[in-house]
């Protein structure tokens, strides 16, 4: 344990902001700073900041009431519910079993655990597209398992949870790698059951991550798009998700509605990360 | 470790087994049939069928395709990637907060509303997509918006690979260099790019996967012309919904493969770096 202090000790004095800041900050930025400034600003300018803008800018643009117009449009609103309430589920149970993978793959051991560790990824990895057409093979209208959920919302439920998987398992993980294993050593030498250690120790040193990995998948899953076409069949007010029902209206060059749809989107992922922002920074200054 | 210093209870084998058993049955059904029933799909005729169904004149042209807007997009990525981190890490501005989240922005955005935005600019309906066209620049349904997008949904990830590495290094050497006369490009070329050799390789492998495999912003930008501007994502999903399986399965066999790959070469350069 005291070994363990001592190593974070000189790992954070090992990266040295102290004599390396000063140099730099001695003059105000450098021409050089200021080129290589400009060009990243142009750079994500041109690809993100006006464009993202532009979608805003698209959607205010003909007043606010053809903006909630186009956002309670029947299947507008539906799609906007179903993204809304599917995407809790989803975070959610993430939440439980991203965590629950997280122990198993850091306080478990078996044969293949260091396979099953890469194959986590692989979500991140694989294709969106291709991740829906795995699962419908699977889970579609000729499933080897007799499990149809082709054009179900239980169907879109399981391309977000193949999509979020890592999520979660990669926020907790790291933590639960660095958790000091004798307090609850010590706790249990108290006479502390199971549950009790799991409570009182294990779980509030998780929270944080598990939550900042639930808020991530939460937000990847209303923006999904890739892995819900073919699974959801994209039937309006039963399994079409928002980003699909965005893409039906650009493609009928509807795109001042698209626009209004996307940015409720950008809305709520923009509040979710903020406040997941903020409840970070102020966990940190308690701490 | 002292993981195994205490004698474990019985019962806390039990719930040990019963964890074991949950998470495996989740990954296996969630994860690991789908993607092998999908393998298995592709090759149960054999080897033949497989390379057959990916050497036809549209498969070939899709993965052209794919080749060529991913290359760019890494290319272009990866000069922006070790700019911004260098600027992060290395250089104090009025503003870095901002910059610092604007970069991580892309992984919010729907891949659908990319395309959008890139739309509402680019588009030809639109002034300065408008004025690019009558100076016979097109980027919407052809190779530059296709570009743009996969830039825009790859965008944190060479970035956010460099950074930390960049940050445990420390700019003595850097320093040191510079006091030895060696010029800003220099010093860049000989000290800071050896430094960060391994992470930025993983934030380059990270990218390329992430533009090869690059669906909805794609789909949006590039007007799903097949024989064009179709990609190996889009050629998946046009031979799928056209009952063409056989075809389908192997671009999607082809996909997973390059996947598996790049998180094994990942994985590697992460121990590396370690």
């Amino acid at each position: 344990m005291t070994s363990d202090i001592l190593e974070t000790d000189s790992a954070g004095s090992g990266t040295p902001p102290g004599p390396a800041r000063p140099v730099a900050r001695r003059r105000s930025p450098s021409a050089p700073t200021a080129l290589g400034l400009g060009s990243a600003v142009i750079f994500l300018s041109l690809i993100v900041l006006i464009p993202l803008a532009a979608v805003i800018w698209k959607s205010a643009g003909e007043g606010p009431g053809f903006f909630w117009k186009s956002v309670t449009t029947p299947d507008a609103w539906a799609a906007l519910k179903l993204t809304i309430v599917v995407s809790i589920i989803v975070a959610l149970i993430n939440l439980v079993m991203g965590t629950l993978i997280a122990w198993v793959l850091v306080r478990d051991s078996f044969p293949g655990k260091a396979v099953l560790d890469t194959l986590i990824d692989l979500p991140f990895a694989l294709p969106t597209i291709v991740a829906g057409l795995v699962l419908l093979e699977l889970y579609g209208t000729d499933s080897p398992l007799g499990v149809n959920l082709a054009y179900t919302r239980v169907g879109v439920a399981a391309a977000l949870l193949f999509v979020t998987l890592p999520f979660v398992v990669r926020t907790v993980q790291p933590v639960l790698l660095e958790l000091d294993r004798e307090m609850e050593q010590a706790a249990a030498s108290l006479g502390a059951g199971n549950a009790t250690i799991f409570r009182r120790i294990i779980l509030p040193n998780l929270l944080p991550a598990m939550v900042s990995g639930t808020a991530l998948a939460f937000t990847r899953s209303i923006a999904e798009f890739g892995s819900t076409v073919l699974i959801s069949g994209n039937l309006p007010f039963k399994t079409q998700v928002a980003a699909v029902q965005i893409f039906g209206q650009i493609e009928n060059d509807n795109t001042a509605s698209a626009a209004a749809v996307s940015t409720v989107l950008l809305v709520v992922a923009f509040v979710v990360l903020v406040t997941l922002d903020l409840v970070q920074r102020w966990r940190s200054r308690r701490a | 470790m002292p993981e195994r210093s205490s004698v474990p209870k019985p019962n806390r084998t039990v719930s040990r087994y019963a964890l074991r058993l949950v998470a495996l049955v989740y990954l296996l059904f969630l994860l690991v049939l789908p993607v092998a029933l999908i393998c298995w799909q592709t090759f149960k005729d054999g080897l033949g069928p497989f390379f057959d169904a990916l050497t036809t004149h549209d498969a070939l042209h899709a993965f052209q395709v794919t080749f060529i807007v991913a290359l760019w997009a890494v290319a272009l990525n990866t000069v922006f990637g070790i700019g911004a981190a260098i600027l992060l890490v290395r250089h104090q501005f009025p503003g870095k907060r901002i910059l610092n989240a604007v970069i991580d922005l892309p992984l919010a955005v729907s891949p659908v509303v990319v395309g959008l935005a890139l739309i509402l600019v680019y588009g030809k309906f639109s002034s300065f997509g408008g004025w690019l066209e009558d100076n016979g620049i097109q980027i919407i349904f052809s190779t530059p918006g296709m570009v743009l997008a996969t830039v825009f949904v790859s965008l944190p990830l060479v970035v956010r690979a460099v950074v930390p590495v960049l940050e445990e290094l420390g700019d003595e050497q850097e320093q040191a260099a510079q006091t030895l006369g060696a010029g800003r490009w220099q010093t860049f070329r000989r000290i800071t790019i050896p430094g960060i050799r391994s992470a930025l390789a993983y934030g380059i492998v990270l990218c390329l996967a992430r533009a090869l495999g690059e669906y909805g912003a794609v789909a949006v930008v590039s007007g799903r012309l097949v024989g064009q501007t179709q990609t190996l994502t889009l050629y998946v999903e046009e031979r799928f919904q056209n009952f063409e399986q056989p075809a389908a399965f192997a671009a999607a066999t082809a996909l997973a493969l390059i996947a598996i790959i790049s998180l094994l070469v990942i994985k590697l350069l992460q121990r590396k770096a370690d």
